[in-house]
């Protein structure tokens, strides 16, 4: 503990210590340029979702989310924005009635007479930070986001608890037993990783609407639920359980069933936990296939939802943008806890 | 306490749904023997795949086949290779307007552009950030986590957040505002909106290839290295010389996985350009399959057919050419 402590070693620690070569510098301006490029989008997005409407179109924008300070006027029925003016050399706060071309009209907000005119070129406007949390009530309260996030915290659990159990089962029979055309199923199986959506979502659309689960959330849940990422990767890992232990429990007259349930399922707990992250990940992210499936807003996901709202409201950025924020956070907080397992798992199984 | 009390009652409760499931599926076990088990275990995955999966592949070579507005196979007149013709007669196939099917071959064209650019983009990009990521540098895990992180965001979260990025007010306008560089719309224009749509790709994948690439370097045997430092090889001979030659399986991999999924980019330029703008300049070939099937309420759904089996079919030999590599390298 005591030498990892020290920050300046810690910095500029590198292949040969002691030593910094220009590509120890080319490399570092590289990750922290990557870095930026990476964050600069996603928090310029979430700093605008805390904008008020007025504010988020102003050119050229401010970092943070201010708004500018309004105060009622005696006199006045609308309250009126505060404005810092040079009069006569002297600094005084003012409260702007109207503006006509470059002169505007004032009062003092205090002591309200008669409007004095002012160059605009004289004043500025009296801002403070403030937080439009009304972004985030509004999509709740008066449109259908709610509904959007409910159908997709749906879909989510329910595709993935489905997906963990089919395809647990799909592994422990391909890992655990011989029988007869086992590897042809295990290829079979396999072999539709190959086949993208985007080559059978005209007939799979087809097969949904003849099954009856067009425009139903199941539409978009049963047809993902059989994963060969799912199989294969529950596969490998069941392969490492020692069979003795399965024998014991036949000696003792465990059903099948049992055995998988009580001795196989709890021993492959990591990798469920890793095929559980991606399930929610795929799930919560799904697009192009609930876009086919659903057509009443009544049963959109937050994707297709986010998407739909992007037509209506074109110029309402506060809006478009909280909602985007509340759809990427729960990514983000699962992104921070899991890292480590998404990042190996990736490595692992070369699985997106 | 409470907790603990919760999830022992959570516990039992599962305790008594799993005794429910358990009967039919043990009663099977003593009526067929345990020899059968495999296959109901595998029974839910199967017919899944079957209905959702093959059944589809099966659908989709018939339909093609088919003309008319009709659903169902049976409302549908057998049209033998119309479909095809449509898609491919074309007077001079560089020339997207003299083809019957216009936007079919501005889609391919756009397509072959967007995989080539960002193929290449992505490539370097992941193959410089991964040879970084592989030196004892401070901080690689962060800087890992970092780059992987976009992979994660939905392509609607990716396209917005994007969108508003390259806003008329938006933060790049701000930027070259600053510099003195006059505002662009940058999405209203053909050149720039292309340009984007290839850095978006490219900033929200690159960090998948880069896990893959890195996971080669890093199993790269550390004696070679220690030998080349012995003979003191320069570290641009020592990346020519060892690095990429034992990286090329994981290079030749991610090199037609990201052909395969560059084909088949859809979703986020859909955000981002607003359904392939403007114009047709973004219009790619899974959007010409999407529109003609479910766009708009022309429904073709042999037309739309037609143009999957003819992408299935490039990726395909896409896949193949893969397997093979893959064969050869464990060999």
């Amino acid at each position: 503990m005591a030498n990892g402590l020290n920050p300046i070693a810690f910095l500029t620690r590198t292949r040969r210590p002691g030593r910094i070569d220009i590509t120890d510098i080319l490399s570092w301006v590289w990750l922290i340029g990557g870095t930026l490029i990476v964050l600069i989008p996603v928090v310029w997005a979430g700093l605008s979702s805390l904008k008020p409407a007025a504010e988020i179109t102003r050119f050229p924008p401010s970092l943070l989310p201010h708004a500018a300070v309004q105060k009622s006027v005696p006199g006045f029925e609308q309250p009126l924005s505060l404005w810092n003016v040079t009069i006569d050399g002297q600094q005084k706060q003012m409260a702007m009635v109207r503006r006509i071309g470059l002169k505007a009209q004032m009062v003092d907000p205090d002591k309200p007479g008669p409007p004095i005119s002012v160059d605009v070129k004289e004043m500025t406007q009296v801002q403070r930070l403030t937080v439009a949390t009304e972004n985030f009530t509004d999509p709740l309260t008066r449109f259908d986001f709610l509904t959007f996030l409910k159908n997709s915290v749906f879909v989510t659990v329910v595709a993935t608890l489905m997906t963990l159990i089919v395809n647990a089962l799909a592994a422990f029979a391909l890992s655990k037993y011989k029988f007869r055309g086992e590897k042809a199923i295990f290829l079979l199986i396999i072999s539709t990783l190959m086949i993208p959506l985007t080559v059978i979502m005209v007939p799979a659309y087809l097969v949904v609407v003849g099954v009856g689960l067009v425009d139903n959330l199941w539409g978009i849940i049963i047809p993902t639920v059989a994963s060969p990422t799912g199989v294969f990767l529950l596969r490998q890992y069941m392969l490492t359980i020692p069979d003795e232990l399965i024998e014991a429990a036949r000696v003792d007259a465990a059903s099948e069933f049992r055995i998988f349930w009580r001795i196989v399922l709890p021993l492959t707990a990591p990798a469920l936990a890793v095929l559980a992250i991606f399930s929610v990940l795929w799930r919560w992210n799904d697009f192009l296939w609930p876009l086919i499936v659903l057509s009443s807003r009544d049963h959109f996901t937050l994707q297709v939802g986010l998407n739909s709202f992007q037509g209506e409201f074109s110029v309402q950025w506060n809006y478009i943008l909280a909602m985007t924020f509340l759809s990427l956070a729960p990514v983000t907080v699962v992104f921070l806890f899991l890292q480590k397992y998404i990042t190996t798992g990736i490595a692992g199984t070369g699985m997106k | 306490m409470a907790a603990r009390s919760i999830s022992s009652l959570g516990d039992r409760l599962l305790d008594g749904v799993m005794s429910i499931v358990e009967a039919p599926i043990n009663g099977f076990e003593r009526l067929m023997g345990r020899k059968r088990m495999p296959y109901l275990f595998l029974a839910p995955n199967l017919v899944l795949f079957g209905i959702f999966t093959f059944l589809p592949i099966a659908i989709a070579v018939g339909y093609a086949f088919t003309g008319g507005t009709g659903l169902f196979v049976t409302e549908r007149p057998f049209v033998g290779f119309d479909n095809f013709r449509q898609l491919l007669s074309c007077e001079n196939y560089l020339e997207p307007g003299s083809c019957k099917e216009s936007l079919f071959w501005t889609a391919i064209w756009n397509t072959l552009w967007f995989v080539s650019f960002n193929v290449t983009a992505t490539l370097l990009v992941a193959l410089t950030t991964a040879l970084i990521l592989n030196r004892a540098i401070a901080g690689r895990g962060f800087f890992r986590a970092m780059f992987f992180y976009p992979v994660l965001l939905s392509p609607v979260v990716i396209g917005l957040i994007w969108k508003w990025f390259l806003d008329r007010n938006g933060l790049l306008n701000a930027f070259l505002q600053m510099l003195g560089v006059p505002p662009e719309i940058f999405l209203l224009e053909v050149g720039w909106s292309r340009f984007f749509v290839v850095v978006v790709s490219v900033w929200c994948h690159m960090g998948f290839y880069t896990l893959i690439l890195l996971a080669g370097l890093q199993a790269i045997p550390k004696d070679l290295y220690e030998a080349a430092s012995i003979d003191a090889a320069s570290p641009r001979r020592t990346l020519f010389r060892i690095t990429l030659p034992l990286l090329a399986p994981n290079l030749l991999v991610v090199l037609i996985l990201l052909m395969i999924r560059s084909v088949q980019i859809f979703d986020e330029a859909w955000v981002l350009t607003n359904g392939g703008g403007p114009g047709t300049a973004n219009s790619f070939i899974v959007q010409y399959i999407y529109q003609m099937a479910f766009g708009s309420d022309l429904r073709l759904f042999g037309l739309a057919s037609a143009a999957s089996v003819l992408m299935g079919l490039v990726l395909l030999c896409l896949t193949l050419v893969q397997l093979k590599l893959g064969k050869k390298m464990e060999s």
